[in-house]
């Protein structure tokens, strides 16, 4: 499997006017191509602050961030940022809101723009191509938001908690929805999120961090079936024993 | 059930006002009376003088707003997208927006002369800071996960501009244009008091001066019946924009 995101040796320091916070230190990891991962982390462990590297926000102050052998900071790649809420614009209907990212590259070429409809179709929203975001459901919006993120074909997915905003319900229907649209177009995909049984039940390997500042701690290969759906996997036996092990983890006092 | 007891509360003040005057508990000379506000203004629309005044100051409220409006978005734009110039301007804004603009009418006057153009400059002084404000402020609450989508997705600053920002920012437009018509109003009829030889205003201070009461109050109504159908546009605009 040809390494797609590689992380090396990474820091970042915020500089403030009261001094210096080291948010991530010596942080190295590697995501191939196609595969989905979890990052966990306790709470204020500077996950945000990863994701920013990752996505190329932010300059490591120290290490390299790359994708595709690149570097990731300044738009280097075609990123899929998805974000705790949907953010579709209210006044841009469906079809006009997944067109956003294509508008904003100048890729809104008739192919691109067909294979946003495809999308669309293929994913049971093409009767509300012309409906506003607040003529749609949750769950809808939350599957707009991410046919928006694919339509501009990004090779690398980042998901920020991005189920966080819906209740437990729509939750697991969204987060089953979303994970097997990822798999079924072969995305590689970061899913960053505080929840232990949300990246449990969608990832391929969990990656967990230590307190800050942010470094690798371990590393699990699940091992499910990958055409397990996320509600299945969470009525495996394997399930509770991931979930125990990683709570552990998380709740080490020795950080 | 509402709109019966609004127009009901009308009457009987017009009807309380009419008697009081009639029996001489107040001196109609004094707090003048409904039917002879109404005759002050059939002879004002029968001499033509009505629509000659109204139109000036409809003239000069009218221009202010547009004025104020386009110069207080436009400067607003730049202060966005210069945070420099946003930093440097700041007090200026903070004085002229404590200041109290009928201060500077001499210092009007003498620069632009006693007509319609220095009363046009007091309705924009009167209003560009606010517009101003108004819209900054609304630049710069533009929702910040929105912001850091189009950040991700590498938009140009003139595409979070254009395709976030303004959009974004379009009922704070319609209500900076609310309290604008509220201000062009002010500053026009400032205007008039302080300069002029036609206007709403002008028609005011002259009846207070030689002790109209009737044409006083009849420019007034004039000029709530003028402010209210301006009121009423923009919030047609209002309803049209939120519908997307």
């Amino acid at each position: 499997m040809k390494n797609l995101l590689t992380i090396e040796n990474a820091g970042h320091v915020y500089h403030t006017p009261s001094g210096e916070t080291q948010a991530v230190k010596g942080l190295s990891f590697s995501v191939g191509e196609g595969e989905f991962v979890a990052v966990i982390g306790p709470s204020g462990c500077g996950k945000t602050t990863v994701l920013s590297l990752i996505a190329g926000l932010m300059r490591p102050t120290s290490g390299r961030v790359t994708v595709c052998g690149k570097d990731a900071y300044g738009g280097g790649y075609r990123l899929g940022y998805m974000l705790q809420r949907d953010e579709l614009f209210p006044w841009r209907t469906t079809y006009r809101n997944v067109l956003l990212p294509l508008e904003l590259k100048r890729h809104k070429s008739h192919k691109n723009k067909a294979y946003a409809l495809e999308l669309l179709k293929k994913y049971g929203l093409e009767d509300f191509k012309k409906s506003y975001p607040d003529e749609l459901s949750g769950g809808m919006r939350q599957r707009v938001a991410l046919i928006r993120t694919l339509a501009s074909k990004p090779q690398l997915l980042l998901l920020d908690e991005p189920f966080s905003a819906l209740d437990y319900q729509t939750r697991l229907l969204v987060t089953g929805d979303v994970c097997s649209i990822i798999r079924r177009e072969k995305k590689t995909a970061i899913l960053v999120t505080h929840d232990i049984s949300e990246a449990v039940s969608v990832a391929d390997r969990i990656i967990v961090l230590t307190k800050r500042p942010a470094a690798l701690k371990s590393d699990y290969s699940l091992g499910f079936d990958p055409d397990l759906s996320p509600l299945s996997r969470r009525e495996r036996p394997e399930f509770g024993r991931w979930f125990e092990l990683l709570w552990r983890e998380l709740n080490d006092e020795n950080g | 059930m509402i709109t019966l007891a609004r127009w009901a509360v009308l009457i009987a003040l017009l009807g309380v006002w009419e008697l009081a005057a009639a029996v001489g508990l107040i001196d109609a000379f004094v707090f003048s009376s409904p039917s002879r506000i109404f005759v002050a203004l059939k002879d004002l629309t029968a001499s033509g003088e009505l629509f000659l005044h109204a139109g000036v100051t409809l003239a000069e409220t009218l221009i202010g707003f547009i004025i104020s409006t386009a110069i207080g978005t436009a400067l607003a734009l730049l202060l966005w997208w210069n945070g420099r110039v946003k930093q440097i301007a700041e007090p200026y804004l903070v004085v002229l927006n404590s200041l109290p603009k009928i201060a500077l009418g001499p210092v009007i006057i003498i620069w632009f002369g006693s007509g319609m153009r220095a009363i046009v400059v007091m309705t924009v002084l009167i209003g560009v800071v606010v517009s101003l404000m108004t819209m900054l402020s609304g630049f710069e609450q533009t929702d910040k996960g929105k912001l850091l989508l189009m950040r991700s997705l590498g938009a140009s600053r003139m595409n979070v501009l254009l395709k976030l920002v303004i959009p974004s920012s379009l009922p704070t437009f319609v209500n900076m244009l609310k309290i604008n018509v509220g201000l062009s109003w002010i500053g026009s009829i400032m205007g008039e008091y302080l300069v002029s030889r036609a206007g709403i205003g002008y028609l005011i201070v002259y009846g207070g001066q030689v002790f109209k009461m009737d044409l006083v109050f009849a420019s007034t109504l004039v000029l709530c019946l003028l402010a209210t159908g301006m009121y009423a546009l923009v919030s047609l605009l209002e309803r049209i924009v939120r519908r997307h």
